[in-house]
């Protein structure tokens, strides 16, 4: 398993400034507080329509736990003009696909279609951002849906409850301390009212960004937002708190059971996020760091844990520094056949150690940057790539303008840099573990539903 | 780690674009990476593909396209699964996997610091009918030749290291026993067991603990040799090259490979005969459902009317019957499909699910009279045209990268499909029928003689 927050975000970020010079983002904000910012890209006939909204899951409350999530789906159940599935069969006739996405962050909705029917698309947008019915019928089979991902996704995946723990053992007053899709009791327990209360609060044009990227011309998307969002009414937002997670002053560890073969090591350092892209020069020097550790196969973890020691047979690091919550710096790993968790975090220890001791080369870190670099050129192969980077950089308020300066800020960390960060956030006073300890799967009793909690139905 | 999103429907979204280049360890035969060569099927009039064949005897395919400063290279051979016996099975993973692990003086270490040292991404490809290598690289001078020349010599100079072989079996067994212990990979590895009896195509590409625990460093060579033949391979190239460097580069990747030896045949793929149920206990939450039996080949003269009927059946997401029988009405489901892989021979027809344990029965019987329905009477105009409409309108995106173009020049190469097939695709889409989607499901899936897998089914779990 490839883990690859840390510099899967350079490479998401690798806008090339030669193109970006002819080709920079244009953007409008309407008067009800719509923001529209469209990347032109004339390679294909095609064009992305990504809206996003600032709502996910960190801005919900206990007891209710996977709303965004569950509006998310809702969405396609039809509004007034548009009945329930007709959204994709109206996008799907044309020719398009369509999806959706909750993240803890942002909720958002994306269509890719030929160049011409960016109209329809715009259209079906804007009418369920306002007149979304939320019938109760129709609610109450979508619920089934989200508990079968959330058994899909999470109770039958050890690795995913093992994720889900050291989100829940690491962020005790943030909200990133519960799961995307949310307990499953509160789902149990979720209404079509709850749903309802949530797309009143933060489904409204001044909590949202349009972005507009490839065949099109950003004069003509820019009146289309203004035909069909222009008319919708701007909301009160939410007060949103900000739930600061206190500070951590030990070592944390959680073990989770569950059916497999093997265990798995996943430890995660509390640290900081990037909240100014020209400023702030720890972010950078983290995920250059992640980098060194794991970003390609010559990187020291894969070298030193899988390739030589051969105490891992599956390593990993991340770190992404463009969220809105509180970060982490996560590795992860699967021990050989023979070896223990415990083997497998001294040796990853020691990994980190050295780093500290001694730093990190210029040839290694000039070895992430080429990355960097050729990325900048990769990326630009996929339109829906760029429309990606533009909407999260501005979901963590980071601002897509600020592409550009991310990417030099990464060019520029140093060795010296690196070895300070490794120093500085991973110790064990920021340290959470999970653990996985596989269980036999014939032992295994049939898991049966909590007793009060049975789906109805 | 931090794949955190959901999307609404299983088949795209974040996770995907959240993924590198495939890694190679430890991976498992999936099913997914292969449903996306049934739609790679076309490419358009817009894209003006050369063909020749090499010196070498190799078959080249290349779109020259200078809109951006990169390289995508894409080299395959008839070295997949299907070339596995029961006793080796696993052999052929294993081999492609060796090559970039040590080749033309250089080791492991080496060859993967020269390729990070220019931002070059390599990565080894495998399904049960195809092994190769994908390189992506800048297409400058210095980038591009030391990222070919690495490609060069882990094509035609691999050393197969007996230290790194034994390294890499005990992580290719690791990654099997664990996959002993996950309901998608038992339902998997049962299914194809089930469906294709003593072909080859029942070897999943990892093989078994049992066979890759005896793998010698003479297999792989013996296999490599057999295998990697110049005149059986295809080379794909898109981007900012010309042809006369095209030419240079696919002989550069070829001239080197092994003496053609002649490929052994295999046997046919063989049509079963009468339904089958296989219910295996598992302690999920969910069953793991699997429907299917031997579907068709490329080239088949009913690949487009099936095609266009599945979307209907299975394909189509919310358009189809399955989702909506499954999902949208009764909410049993968060995935339901059904699918054709087109192999050399006859791959798979399948329809998949997972459902809460205790409507796993429900979901099944669903499955099979929305099956049953649409055989017996085909689409209805309503649908059909909404099929033809959202493959015909399209057909752009499926060319829109220079990544989804490179798939299809190895799918036209590899597969022999006709360069005037691509500029048809849309036509023949078009000519499809309500009556001739109903004859070629008749002709092709019957009920009556197919495979069910129930992983972690109700019955089998109350044991």
């Amino acid at each position: 398993m490839r883990k690859v927050t840390g510099m899967l975000w350079v490479a998401l970020l690798a806008l090339p400034l030669a193109a970006l010079a002819a080709n920079q983002p244009q953007e409008k904000i309407l008067a009800n507080g719509l923001k529209v910012i469209v990347k032109e890209d004339h390679r294909a006939p095609v064009v992305v329509s990504q809206i996003w909204y600032k709502a996910g899951s960190m801005d919900e409350h206990n007891g209710t736990t996977g709303v965004a999530h569950v509006l998310e789906h809702m969405m396609f159940k039809g509004t007034k003009s548009v009945p329930a599935g007709e959204f994709s069969k109206r996008v799907a006739a044309a020719g398009g696909r369509d999806n959706a996405a909750t993240d803890t962050d942002f909720t958002f909705y994306h269509q890719v279609i030929g160049r011409s029917k960016l109209p329809l698309v715009l259209r079906l947008e804007a009418d369920r951002m306002h007149n979304l019915l939320l019938s109760e019928k129709e609610f109450s089979k979508e619920i089934e849906v989200v508990r079968n991902e959330r058994r899909w996704r999470i109770d039958d995946k050890p690795h995913a409850q093992v994720q889900v723990q050291l989100m829940a053992t690491a962020f005790e007053a943030n909200p990133y301390h519960w799961p995307v899709i949310g307990w499953m009791d509160d789902l149990q327990h979720m209404t079509v009212q709850d749903a309802r209360a949530w797309y009143q609060a933060w489904y409204a044009p001044n909590n949202a960004v349009l972005v507009v990227a490839g065949d099109v011309k950003a004069p003509e998307v820019f009146a289309l937002a203004e035909k069909y969002f222009g008319p919708i009414k701007r909301k009160v937002l939410p007060v949103r708190k900000p739930q600061q997670e206190p500070e951590q002053t030990g070592i944390r560890r959680v073990v989770v059971k569950a059916p497999a073969k093997w265990p798995y090591l996943l430890m995660g350092w509390k640290a900081p996020r990037l909240k100014d892209a020209a400023k702030d020069s720890d972010p950078y020097a983290l995920e250059m760091l992640a980098g060194v550790l794991d970003s390609n196969n010559a990187a020291r973890l894969p070298k030193a844990l899988v390739r030589d020691s051969q105490i891992a047979s599956e390593i990993g690091a991340g770190y992404d520094s463009v969220q809105r919550g509180p970060d982490l710096f996560e590795i992860d790993g699967t021990p050989s056949e023979g070896k223990s968790v415990e083997q497998l975090e001294a040796a990853i220890r020691n990994e980190l150690e050295k780093i500290k001791r001694d730093g990190v080369t210029e040839e290694e870190l000039a070895r992430v940057k080429a990355q960097v670099i050729a990325s900048r050129v990769y990326q630009r192969d996929s339109v829906f790539y760029q429309a990606m980077q533009i909407g999260q950089m501005e979901m963590a308020g980071l601002g897509y303008q600020n592409i550009d300066t991310r990417i030099e800020k990464l060019k520029a960390v140093t060795p010296q840099q690196v070895q300070d960060v490794a120093r500085k956030y991973l110790i064990d006073d920021k340290l959470t573990v999970a653990t996985l300890d596989p269980q036999p799967l014939s032992e295994k009793q049939p898991m049966a539903p909590p007793k009060g909690l049975r789906d109805e139905k | 780690m931090r794949n955190k999103a959901l999307t609404i429907k299983p088949e795209m979204g974040l996770a995907m674009t959240m993924k590198q280049v495939c890694q190679t360890l430890g991976k498992q035969f999936s099913v997914g990476v292969f449903a996306l060569l049934l739609t790679a099927a076309p490419v358009y009039a817009g894209v003006k593909i050369q063909h020749w064949q090499a010196k070498s005897g190799a078959k080249v395919l290349f779109v020259e396209n200078h809109d951006l400063p990169m390289l995508d290279v894409a080299v395959d051979v008839d070295a997949g699964s299907r070339r596995d016996t029961p006793e080796k099975a696993g052999r052929a993973a294993l081999t492609v996997h060796l090559l970039q692990l040590g080749a033309g003086g250089m080791n492991d270490d080496e060859i993967a610091r020269k390729l990070a040292d220019i931002g070059a991404e390599m990565g080894e490809s495998f399904d049960p009918d195809r092994a190769g290598y994908r390189l992506r690289t800048l297409s400058s001078p210095r980038e591009r030749d030391q990222a070919l020349d690495i490609l060069a010599k882990v094509l035609q100079q691999p050393s197969f290291p007996e230290t790194v072989l034994t390294r890499e079996k005990a992580r290719t067994i690791a990654g099997l026993k664990e996959a002993e212990t996950r309901p998608e990979n038992i339902a998997e590895k049962a299914f194809f067991k089930a469906i294709y009896g003593n072909h080859p195509y029942a070897l999943l590409g990892n093989g078994e603990v049992r066979t890759v625990s005896k793998l010698t460093r003479q297999d792989l060579i013996d296999f490599y040799e057999a295998h990697y033949a110049a005149s059986g391979a295809v080379v794909s190239l898109i981007g900012d090259v010309t042809r006369a460097q095209a030419e240079a580069i696919a002989e550069q990747l070829t001239a080197k490979l092994p003496r053609a030896q002649p490929q052994a045949a295999l046997p046919p793929v063989v049509p079963l005969t009468q339904a089958s149920t296989l219910r295996i206990p598992h302690p999920a939450t969910q069953t793991h459902i699997l429907i299917g039996a031997p579907g068709i080949a490329r080239g088949d003269p009913d690949y487009f009317t099936l095609y266009v009927g599945n979307y209907v059946l299975g394909g189509g997401g919310f358009d189809s019957r399955i989702l909506t029988e499954i999902r949208e009405k009764r909410g049993l489901a968060y995935s339901a499909y059904s699918y054709f892989i087109p192999f050399k021979q006859p791959g798979p027809f399948q329809i998949g699910m997972q459902t809460k344990k205790q409507d796993a029965d429900t979901a099944l019987q669903v499955a099979r009279e929305t099956l049953a329905t649409f055989i017996k009477t085909g689409p209805t105009d309503a649908e059909l045209d909404q099929a033809k409409n959202n493959i015909i309108l399209g057909f752009p995106l499926r060319i829109d990268t220079n990544r989804k173009i490179l798939d299809y020049l190895a799918v036209i190469g590899f597969y022999d499909l006709p360069l005037t097939y691509l500029d048809d695709f849309t036509r023949n889409v078009d000519h499809v029928t309500v009556q001739q989607v109903r004859a070629a499901f008749q002709r092709h899936v019957d009920p009556d003689k197919m495979v069910t897998v129930m992983v972690g089914a109700p019955e089998a779990a109350a044991k």
